[in-house]
This record gives structure tokens, C-alpha cells and sequence, in this order.
């Protein structure tokens, strides 16, 4: 049932191979059945021309400026989105004033703000940023609107009769309670994010990598083209498994089975058979190596957020 | 914070226990959410360091009673008073147990415990030395460490009991805390209930629906039933499992029984 870790990263490479030998073969044999490979660059120009770009200094310019763009826009993203959603669920007042104005702007698609931030913004580059925040917002917004409101109240009435106030509550129950549900907003966000810049970067950017692909189709370099591709491909997945591993460390207090379907399974546990829920329901006598043991896997959980 | 319980050696000062109890008073007072009173033409008075007892069936306000004492609930006619002062709202003074699960899943049991240090401005390194003192009372010792939903039920309760006395509150409220505990593991908290509270000279108010369980803890019962409270009743021999057997003691659990019968 459950595989080793080595055996599930060589299926995973697997994958990826078969993939890229499947494109090799239809390519290189110029196949065209209906769907039409022959103007498709095989992987081995598309490698040649990854080689070469790699070497030049625009790559990694456009490379930095994607980056910077993207991470700019998602942190403040991020941050506006997860204070208006703590704001609009703990507060009717919020709710009434920022609820309906959220509501009418949110069915828009980011990318088609591209002509608003072209008469708000000075400057290209901070108008491709408002573009990629307003993408990631709304998800956040949602996500954690929905978290803060599905809070258990006893949580909060707890540390209310501890004499705790309103700051006490929003920073021990509210953000460390509604941070599942923010993290789902926030892998949401970066993927949405990415698809925001890189159309924005293609209508109107300068540099970047979705101004280079873009750059590269009018020029008719169909291997550019697919650098391009598997350049945004590769740092989208970078970027949306930093976010996921990030939110899964945060959240570690989340009770979880022992067998999580497609996640990253740990180095097998030594003793796989833990007691026997006993029949009266006290484990409280648990034996002390049990006890132990689970005192050592447990204790480096020993740490709260606020 | 000066008080002579903020030792770590002895989280709580026996010496002046008798004055730290506060007291409770209700007037005709009526009780229960804005729109839904519960509970009509309470008068209620519980004097400082007693354990009184709330019985009666599901439904019948006990929790809002509780919950108004907590400062939870607004009362929504008469008054209700701390002290002599009229009941405003929570205060860490008065801390409640909950029935459920009331600890923050995402702190450790020492975290929880340390929670009230933290909000009444105890220094970091003494909340730690505190929190691990009133785990070793409740037995929590070897499981400080660990988060919540990785202990049992009535581990948990232990760690609310311990969190709601870190403090030294001057009242205790609570809510079935043992409500959802087997027979067993329900006797074994009772008695440490008593042992714990012993010498910390709080008020108790205790909700249960089990009638023995009132009458083993209380100082004195009330009745609660029919939207008011039926009777208040004194308990012989409190808190002494000799005295199941006591005449006296057997009458009043008929009565108890036939009043919430009928």
C-alpha cells in the first residue's frame, strides 16, 4: 500500500520522462495526425536553445523582474487580503462598508484591469504589480473571510474569560485559528498570481519572461517560445510548493491520519502498530516507552505562533 | 500581580484563602440569550471559597446560568453582582471550564496553561515555570509538551482545570467539565478536583447533570428546573466518599431524584 519514498520520487521522474520522450517522438517524427507536431520544436531544440539563454544576461533579467514583480504583488496581496477578510467577518460595520464594493470588483478578471492601471499607475511596472496583487486578493479575501467565520466560538470565549481584549483574541484565536483556511487562499493566489503576470508582462511589460515569450512568438523563435513556457512552469511550481510546504509547517498542530494521499509521506515511523485504542477509552495508562516515545516526536511541536 | 500566590514553589497561598473567594449574587434576576430568557426570578447567593453545585435536567439553563456568571451573558433583568459590584462583563477573576473541548488546538497543553499567565502580563520565564507546576498537579507532567488532540479526553480536562487555575483566579465556573468523561475516569477527576482546589480559597460553581457527582463536590446544591430555581439545599459531609451512606445524605439524593422527576 503505502511506497517507499525512493520509490515514489523515481514514478515521479518517471513521469516527467515519459512526458518529455512522448513530445520527443511526436516531434521528431514531424507527426501529423489532425493535431499537427511538425512546426513544434522537439526537446532537444528546445534544451539547446534553454542552453544558450541560460548563458546570456537577459534570461536572468527577465527572470528577476518576473520574481520581483510576482513577489511584490502577492505579499501585498496577502497581507490586504487576509486583514480585509479578518475585517469584513469580525466586524458588521466592515462588512456593510467594504462588503458590496468587494463584491461588484471581485467577478472581474485581473487581467482585465490592464487599461485601469494604465490611467492609475505612473510607471508599467507597478501597474503589472496591481494587477498580479488584485488577482491573488480576492482569493486570500474569501479563504480567510470564510476561516475567521467558521472559528469555534469557544475558542474565543475562552480567552475572553481569561480577561484577554480585542488584540489578544485576533492574535491567539483569530489568525492562528484561521490559518488553514488562509493558506488555501494563498496557494490559490500564487497560481492565480502567475497567470496575471504573465499576461500583464506580455501586453505591456518590459522585460520579464512573459514579455519574452511573447517576444519570441512575434519573432516567430518557437523554441523562445517554449523556454519561456517551461521557465514560468518551473517557477510556478517552485513558488506554489514554497507557499505549500510553508502553510503545512505553520499548521502542523492540524490533526492529521497517518497516511496523507499525495503528500510527502515521512521516513516510515519505527513502531507502525500504536496501542490498541483501549476498551474503556483511557489511554491515560498508557506504558511509559510509549509515553516516550511519543513525548519525543511529539516535543519538537513545542511552539506556538503567538 | 504582587500577590503572595505568584510563588512558583506554591502557585497558591493557602494563608489567605478564606478572603480570596469572591461572591456571587444574583437578585430576581432572569437569564438567558437577548431574545430567549431561560431562566426567571433567580436569587442566588454564593458566598466566597464555597463549592456550590447546579443539578438539573438538559435544557434548563444551567450553562446560561454559568455562562451569565462569567460575565458571557448580559442578565436580562435584575441584577447580578461580584462583590457588591454589579456584573459587568468577563474578567480573568472569574475563569470557566468548558464542557468541550476548549483549548487552543494549536498550542501545546503547556501553551494552553500558559495562555492566562501571558494575558495578565506574567514575565515569559516565570509563565513557563508556573504552567509546568499546575501540569505536575494535574498529573500532565510528561504530556506538557504535547498538543491537545493528542492526548486523551480526560487529559484534556486536566489541562483546562490546570489552565483556568494557573491565574489563581478568586472563582472557578464550570460547565459539566467531566460531562463527557467515563464513570471511571470521572471519579478519579472528581477527587482531584477537590485535592487542587484545596487551600486555593475559590469560589466553585460546578454545573452537572449527575446528581452524585453534586453531591459529592457541593457545599451546597441548587435545583434548577421549570425555568427557575426550585430549591437550594445544604449537602451533609461535602466532599467525603464515606458519606454516601449518611441518612441525611441519602434523603436529600431522593428528594433531588423526585424533584427532578416530576
Amino acid at each position: 500500500m503505502t511506497r517507499r519514498p525512493l520509490a515514489r520520487y523515481a514514478l515521479r521522474t518517471a513521469s516527467l520522462a515519459v512526458f518529455l520522450g512522448l513530445w520527443q517522438v511526436l516531434t521528431s517524427l514531424d507527426v501529423d495526425l489532425w493535431l499537427r507536431f511538425s512546426q513544434f520544436p522537439t526537446v532537444t531544440d528546445v534544451a539547446r536553445a534553454f542552453a544558450d539563454r541560460l548563458s546570456g544576461g537577459d534570461y536572468w533579467t527577465d527572470l528577476t523582474d518576473s520574481l520581483t514583480r510576482i513577489l511584490t504583488g502577492f505579499a501585498l496581496a496577502a497581507v490586504l487580503g487576509v486583514a480585509a477578510g479578518v475585517l469584513v467577518a469580525r466586524s458588521r460595520l466592515a462588512e456593510d462598508l467594504l462588503g458590496p464594493v468587494l463584491e461588484v470588483i471581485r467577478p472581474i478578471p485581473a487581467i482585465a484591469l490592464v487599461p485601469v492601471a494604465i490611467l492609475l499607475f505612473p510607471s508599467n511596472e507597478q501597474g503589472i504589480v496591481f494587477i498580479t496583487c488584485t488577482a491573488a486578493f480576492f482569493p486570500v479575501l474569501v479563504s480567510t473571510r470564510h476561516a475567521v467565520r467558521a472559528l469555534t466560538p469557544v475558542w474565543e470565549e475562552a480567552v475572553r474569560t481569561m480577561g484577554g481584549g480585542r488584540l489578544r483574541i485576533l492574535g491567539s484565536v483569530v489568525l492562528p485559528g484561521a490559518l488553514p483556511g488562509i493558506f488555501g487562499g494563498l496557494s490559490v493566489g500564487i497560481g492565480v498570481s502567475w497567470i496575471c503576470v504573465i499576461s500583464a508582462e506580455m501586453i505591456s511589460g518590459q522585460y520579464g519572461v512573459g514579455y519574452r515569450t511573447w517576444q519570441d512568438y512575434t519573432v516567430v523563435n518557437y523554441p523562445g517560445v517554449f523556454v519561456g513556457m517551461v521557465t514560468i512552469g518551473i517557477l510556478g511550481w517552485v513558488t506554489s510548493t514554497a507557499v505549500e510546504l510553508l502553510g503545512r509547517r505553520l499548521t502542523r498542530w492540524l490533526p492529521r491520519t497517518s497516511y496523507v494521499p499525495g503528500g510527502r509521506t515521512r521516513a516510515p515511523r519505527p513502531a507502525p502498530a500504536p496501542a490498541p485504542v483501549r476498551a474503556d477509552g483511557d489511554p491515560e495508562q498508557q506504558t511509559q516507552p510509549e509515553q516516550q516515545r511519543q513525548k519525543d516526536t511529539e516535543e519538537a511541536r513545542d511552539e506556538h505562533l503567538v | 500581580m504582587s500577590t503572595s500566590s505568584e510563588t512558583v514553589a506554591a502557585p497558591v497561598a493557602p494563608a489567605s484563602a478564606a478572603a480570596r473567594g469572591t461572591r456571587l449574587v444574583f437578585r430576581s434576576t432572569v437569564l438567558g440569550r437577548p431574545d430567549a430568557p431561560v431562566l426567571y426570578d433567580v436569587d442566588l447567593d454564593v458566598s466566597p471559597g464555597e463549592i456550590l453545585t447546579v443539578v438539573g435536567p438538559s435544557g434548563c439553563g444551567k450553562s446560561t446560568l454559568l455562562r451569565t456568571l462569567a460575565g458571557l451573558l448580559p442578565p436580562l433583568g435584575g441584577t447580578a453582582e461580584v462583590d457588591g459590584a454589579p456584573l459587568t462583563g468577563p474578567s480573568a477573576d472569574r475563569a470557566l471550564v468548558f464542557q468541550e473541548d476548549a483549548l487552543l488546538p494549536w498550542r501545546t497543553l503547556r501553551g494552553n496553561v500558559e495562555l492566562p499567565l501571558a494575558i495578565s502580563g506574567v514575565p515569559r520565564s516565570e509563565r513557563r515555570a508556573r504552567a509546568e507546576s499546575w501540569l505536575a498537579r494535574v498529573g500532565l507532567s510528561a504530556q506538557a509538551g504535547q498538543l491537545p488532540h493528542r492526548v486523551s479526553g480526560g487529559q484534556r480536562q486536566r489541562a483546562q482545570l490546570a489552565r483556568a487555575l494557573a491565574d489563581s483566579p478568586r472563582a472557578v465556573l464550570m460547565d459539566e467539565p467531566f460531562g463527557a468523561l467515563d464513570a471511571q475516569t470521572r471519579s478519579g477527576m472528581q477527587d482531584l478536583l477537590v485535592e487542587v482546589l484545596r487551600g486555593t480559597g475559590a469560589t466553585i460553581v460546578f454545573v452537572t447533570h449527575d446528581v452524585d457527582e453534586a453531591l459529592f463536590l457541593g457545599d451546597r446544591v441548587a435545583l434548577l428546573g421549570s425555568g427557575r430555581v426550585v430549591a437550594v439545599r445544604d449537602v451533609p459531609g461535602p466532599r467525603d466518599r464515606g458519606a454516601v451512606d449518611d441518612p441525611a445524605r441519602v434523603a436529600l439524593r431522593r428528594d433531588i431524584l423526585t424533584s427532578l422527576g416530576s
